[in-house]
């Protein structure tokens, strides 16, 4: 059974049609990268599966369970939206570090909140040494008690990932992780997405780094104007089978 | 009468100014937060409502608003006077709610939508995502412009004496009728200026107590 299966999902802002019957499967320790220029609606859809905009049709199943159907409105209420969303996880363009609190203090808050709020019975030491754990795996173990503003931008991209990681999701969304760093930061959150790729993490990507994605995805999907325009192994989308509007895009990235 | 029988009798009744002035911020903070929320609510008859509340509190003298307050119930229903340091309170008590709330909404709204989305996509709930995520960086926006509102509500803490509550000024001013002395009066000034001299240094410190982060 996939992981998560998305079905015709479509979504308007007004009368502009943004994303158009989007299908796909994503299997167990797959990695989806989603290319495509500026207005494809690549992070729309992003947004869409981790219920930051709800879609206006079309269903959402994670290991078959469903958790969105347009045409089944318990699915939209915001209480079951909440628990929903922790099957996926965000990794933002622009980090979104809640500022006030350490490194540290940022991957245990809402595993704090919520052993609290739910009674789990996970203890505050446990999830702080998860927390450090998370961090270490980052390459911070010497930022754990720095603020945001201390750190780096890759540095805070990386505490997000954490963040992120914290949770335990089953998928793992990014959305152009590093396109508001510093070239020479890039580097360092691309290892760390990689390592990840690489302990079988279920990842879907939205990048504009297309060397980067031609070598940690299992599968591409070139968006254009809200639809799947191409879609399959890197291999294919960019070598054996690649359209004209790819071909097009590649040549203004690469430039 | 010696001057130190005068001073010591103006202190007396700078309590009533002190007295206002905490009041005011206890009641009116708090209320100026809710004022805030029906300001930004998506409910656009509650946000028609509450902006019309502020544009009225907030165009209108806060001497009238006192007067009003004091004598509007009896003259218009027939009630019985409330006790004057009450209605003092209660117009003060609206009248900063409402400029507390315009720096509230702004503060709020300020805020980068980020934030939020960040505590939703972690599971927060929505009062998890105001109290531990957005509260404090709104403080911290705020601290300036609140600084501002509660020095003006030092000095305005002596407009309570239109309906003869007897704080400082009326106090000293009663000098100046009866017995002739303008010195009293002039004096006052060092009591204002100590006060908001204390709250400068208040307001430095908590702002400079939310500067580690940014």
């Amino acid at each position: 059974m996939p992981i998560l299966e998305v079905n015709n999902i479509g979504k308007s802002f007004g009368e502009t049609r943004v994303l158009e019957n989007i299908s796909f499967t994503l299997e167990e320790g797959e990695v989806l990268s989603i290319i495509g220029s500026s207005g494809s609606g690549k992070t729309t859809l992003l947004r869409c599966l981790n219920f930051l905009e709800i879609p206006d049709q079309g269903s959402i199943y994670v290991r078959g369970n469903k958790l969105f159907c347009s045409e089944d409105p318990i699915t939209r209420s915001e209480e079951e939206i909440r628990r929903k969303r922790l099957h996926f996880g965000l990794v933002f363009q622009n980090f979104n570090l809640f500022p006030q609190y350490t490194a540290l203090e940022n991957v245990t808050l809402a595993r704090k909140l919520m052993a609290k709020a739910e009674k789990t019975g996970e203890t505050e030491q446990a999830i702080i040494e998860e927390g450090k754990q998370l961090l270490i795996k980052m390459g911070l173990e010497d930022r754990m008690e720095n603020y945001p503003h201390q750190l780096s931008g890759g540095q805070q991209q990386r505490v997000a990932i954490a963040r992120a990681l914290a949770m335990k999701p089953d998928i793992l969304c990014f959305d152009e992780p590093t396109s508001a760093l510093d070239p020479e930061l890039t580097g360092a959150v691309l290892k760390v997405i990689k390592d990840l790729a690489d302990q079988k993490t279920t990842m879907i990507i939205v990048t504009h780094e297309i060397d980067f994605a031609r070598d940690v995805s299992s599968r591409v999907i070139f968006m254009d104007r809200g639809v799947v325009a191409q879609e399959g192994t890197p291999q294919y989308v960019f070598d054996e089978a690649p359209i004209p509007r790819l071909a097009e895009f590649l040549g203004q990235v690469k430039r | 009468m010696s001057a130190s029988v005068i001073i010591n009798r103006l202190l007396e009744c700078s309590w009533l100014n002190i007295e206002i002035f905490f009041v005011t911020l206890l009641l009116g903070l708090p209320l100026g937060l809710i004022i805030a929320f029906g300001s930004m609510s998506k409910f656009a008859p509650l946000r028609a409502f509450t902006q019309t509340v502020v544009w009225i509190i907030r165009g209108t003298p806060l001497m009238l608003q006192v007067i009003i307050v004091y004598y509007g119930p009896g003259l218009m229903f027939g009630m019985k006077l409330m006790p004057r340091m009450d209605a003092a309170l209660l117009a003060f008590v609206i009248n900063y709610a409402c400029y507390f709330s315009e720096i509230f909404r702004g503060g709020i709204q300020s805020m980068p939508v980020g934030q939020r989305e960040a505590g939703e996509v972690l599971g927060m709930t929505k009062r998890q995502i105001f109290f531990k995520v957005t509260l404090l960086q709104v403080i911290k926006r705020i601290v300036p412009p609140m600084g501002n509102e509660f020095i003006t509500l030092v000095k305005d803490t002596s407009l309570a004496r239109i309906i003869a509550n007897k704080e400082i000024i009326m106090m000293a001013q009663e000098y100046a009728a009866s017995n002739g002395l303008i010195w009293p009066l002039f004096s006052t000034a060092v009591f204002f200026l100590i006060a908001s001299g204390l709250l400068t240094l208040l307001l430095n410190y908590a702002e400079k107590k939310l500067s580690y982060f940014n």
